[in-house]
């Protein structure tokens, strides 16, 4: 709506003198406007498609959109903006009114008009998404945290859920690995601790009781890395839980998400339910089993969605130590590196002594480091007292 | 066990609470306005004289200013007096006891007084007893600092939140809503005491938050259910505690379900509906994805005509609207 003269502050669309979808061009007299003095035409600056025609009758601010004019390829795109309702009190007048001119087609609705509610705002801004360009399907037409959602990119899919026909699609879970590893950079601030430990006490238990066993009942070291992580959660359940809008929610229990390797490529984690509470060979027992379902595709998806942590070892042909990425929503992630024969200080003297390190990954928004050093030293003083696991 | 999960009215549970606290405690008695020849203007202290002697539950004139503040220097002097009131109308007699006495004398004295005083005071509209007695005023009370203000609205917290008044060092101040009396609901035999400290959530939901007490919780209650045929889930809090406000519960809902209606069976304009509100706009305003909402008494004394008092007061229809209006406003 054109400004006629200084003291105008709306019109009112009297006739339209194009049809939408009439080509336009600078010049063309496309409009007339009822003002207090009298009937204007209404000229165009523009060339193009003109469409979406503000209703005879209407009374119409002054600066506020009549129609839109397009580079011909049809209706504007579908994110653009509505014709805003003119509101009942017009808005101020521009300082320097032009003259007689049709909006230009990227006027948008004045700031003012689109409502965000508070958390779709904020859910927004943590996304990188230009709510105001959402349409609002809220109270008063307001954008919510529904619509920003909905079209937030896609959101990482739930941890990946088996395809209990064929098994895992390789590519398929690649997909998911880098949505949630991606999701997890992006939104967890992570801080890492390591801390090496001496697991001659572990081991030689282990070998003094996979004597007496038979062979597929022998225990592997990682079952004592596992059990021990797991009852050091219980010393420090801060780091035993999920993060979800910010708000940790601690477990319902010690349900420990072991790392597997797939031979396809790719990985899962599926869950030991209450791995704290396991005896050592019940443990060992449901690692095979996993190893093995995960490997042929016969998980659950409830045990791929109900981990509170992560536990991952690299095992035998493993590197030295892992800086792991947490699994989101996940707050934390215990990593073991390969167990290795080292040179060691024991009272004094330098021994060789078989050594893993053993490294943790948790979410700074949920706690500290002081608690990650000490779910750490927990392990480290579980693994020296090995038959207590 | 179905003997001992009876049901129960919320007058049958009041007056048990008052029977175990005359049991327990010699040091307590009840005072006030016909509650002992006649049984209480709502028959909840009915026969309570018989049973304890004129002692300990005394009739007295009519003068609420006069035995609230005896009921003030008994609690002073080391008694555990339990006050009733009428109907919240008239406490305003005593609002100066109420106020300038029982709430700062604990303060003033440098704690070398304690009130432990505990006035029941009958609440709310809907029983058609007009503008004398049918008021909701509680949210007065729930702004004077020094005062515990309680609203049982169901039966288990009528039974049980007395004992834990008394054992407050200061004035509790327990409204009863007159529509509640004849309420029947089980007791649930585990349950020997309550908290005097927290709101509770009385349905669990996602989709919206409806926040009451007394009266206004159970018609918050039927608007959940009618909102849940619609597919709408709501979250319903009973406050039970107006002074001091259990903010954290109101909050974490909010986080919850982002969307609140608030039921105020009392006139909207400096009502404790806005306080709550303002306390959600003050500490949960980046979690909330609607505008907050609130279903108040209308702004006129009590009418006398029943379909005028029923369009006074807020109704299950009305919560279930403004919750529809933001869960889904078109």
């Amino acid at each position: 709506m054109p400004a006629l003269g200084a003291d105008m502050e709306s019109g009112t669309l009297a006739e339209w003198l194009v049809k939408p979808g009439d080509r336009v061009k600078r010049g063309d007299v496309v409009a007339v406007v009822e003002t207090q003095k009298g009937a204007i035409e209404v000229e165009i600056f523009e060339e193009g498609v003109i469409s979406e025609f503000v209703p005879v009758g209407t009374e119409v601010p002054v600066g506020s959109v009549l129609a839109y004019v397009g580079g011909g390829a049809g209706p504007r795109a579908a994110a653009a903006p509505p014709i805003p309702k003119p509101p009942t009190i017009p808005p101020p007048k521009p300082s320097a009114p032009p003259l007689i001119t049709a909006a230009p087609p990227s006027a948008a609705a004045p700031s003012a008009a689109v409502k965000i509610t508070p958390v779709a705002r904020r859910r927004a801004a943590e996304l990188g998404i230009d709510a105001t360009a959402l349409k609002g399907t809220g109270v008063d037409g307001s954008v919510t945290l529904a619509d920003v959602e909905a079209a937030a990119p896609a959101a990482p899919p739930a941890p990946a859920a088996p395809k209990p026909r064929a098994g895992f699609d390789p590519a398929e879970m690649r997909k998911a690995i880098a949505a949630a590893m991606v999701r997890a950079k992006r939104e967890i601030p992570h801080y890492y601790l390591s801390h090496t430990i001496d697991l001659g006490a572990a081991l030689a238990w282990l070998e003094h009781f996979n004597a007496a066993q038979a062979v597929p009942q022998r225990l592997l070291p990682a079952a004592l890395l596992l059990k021990a992580s797991a009852l050091a959660l219980r010393e420090v359940p801060q780091l035993n839980g999920t993060c979800t809008d910010g708000v940790f929610r601690q477990g319902d229990g010690i349900h420990a998400g072991w790392a597997i390797s797939l031979r396809g490529g790719g990985l899962v984690a599926p869950a030991i339910r209450d791995a704290d509470q396991r005896p050592l060979a019940d443990l060992m027992a449901a690692m095979r089993d996993l190893v093995q379902r995960a490997r042929s595709g016969g998980l659950r998806a409830s045990e791929l969605s109900s981990p509170t942590v992560t536990v991952t070892s690299l095992g035998e042909r493993g590197a030295e130590s892992v800086t792991a990425i947490i699994y989101p929503p996940q707050v934390a992630i215990i990593g073991f590196g390969t167990i290795l024969t080292r040179p060691w200080v024991v009272d004094g003297a330098v021994v060789a002594r078989p050594v893993v390190t053993v490294s943790l990954a948790a979410d700074h928004r949920v706690t500290d480091g002081h608690i990650g050093a000490r779910l750490l030293s927990t392990i480290e003083h579980l693994l020296q007292e090995p038959a207590t696991l | 066990m179905s003997e001992a999960a009876a049901t129960l009215t919320y007058r049958e549970a009041c007056k048990q609470a008052l029977r175990d606290a005359l049991k327990a405690d010699p040091r307590t008695f009840l005072m006030g306005e016909d509650i002992g020849r006649y049984g209480g203007c709502y028959a909840v202290t009915k026969g309570l004289l018989e049973e304890f002697g004129e002692e300990r539950i005394r009739d007295t004139p009519l003068s609420e200013s006069a035995y609230v503040g005896a009921g003030i220097g008994a609690a002073m002097a080391g008694m555990r007096p339990i006050v009733e009131i009428m109907t919240v109308n008239f406490s305003l007699l005593a609002l100066d006891q109420i106020v300038n006495n029982a709430a700062t004398i604990p303060h003033m004295s440098g704690g070398q007084f304690a009130v432990p005083l505990v006035i029941r005071i009958a609440t709310g509209g809907g029983r058609r007893v007009a503008a004398q007695h049918s008021h909701s005023l509680e949210g007065w009370y729930a702004h004077i600092p020094g005062l515990r203000v309680l609203a049982p609205a169901t039966v288990e917290d009528a039974r049980w939140m007395l004992a834990a008044a008394l054992v407050d060092p200061n004035p509790v101040l327990i409204f009863e809503h007159i529509m509640l009396y004849n309420v029947e609901a089980p007791l649930d035999p585990a349950v020997t005491a309550v908290d005097i400290a927290h709101a509770k959530i009385r349905r669990a939901g996602s989709g919206v938050t409806l926040i009451g007490y007394g009266n206004g919780l159970v018609k918050a209650l039927a608007a959940a259910e009618q909102l849940a045929g619609e597919g709408v889930d709501a979250e319903v809090i009973d406050l039970r505690v107006l002074r001091p406000l259990d903010t954290p519960t109101i909050l974490a809902s909010v986080v919850k379900t982002r969307r609140v209606v608030i039921v105020d069976e009392g006139w909207r304009s400096g009502s404790l509906s806005a306080e709550i509100g303002m306390r959600i706009a003050e500490q949960g305003f980046f979690d909330l994805d609607a505008p907050l909402r609130r279903v108040c008494g209308r702004e006129v004394p009590m009418p006398y005509a029943p379909h005028l008092e029923d369009a006074a007061l807020p109704q299950p229809a009305d919560i279930a609207a403004a919750a529809r209006s933001l869960v889904r406003p078109t």
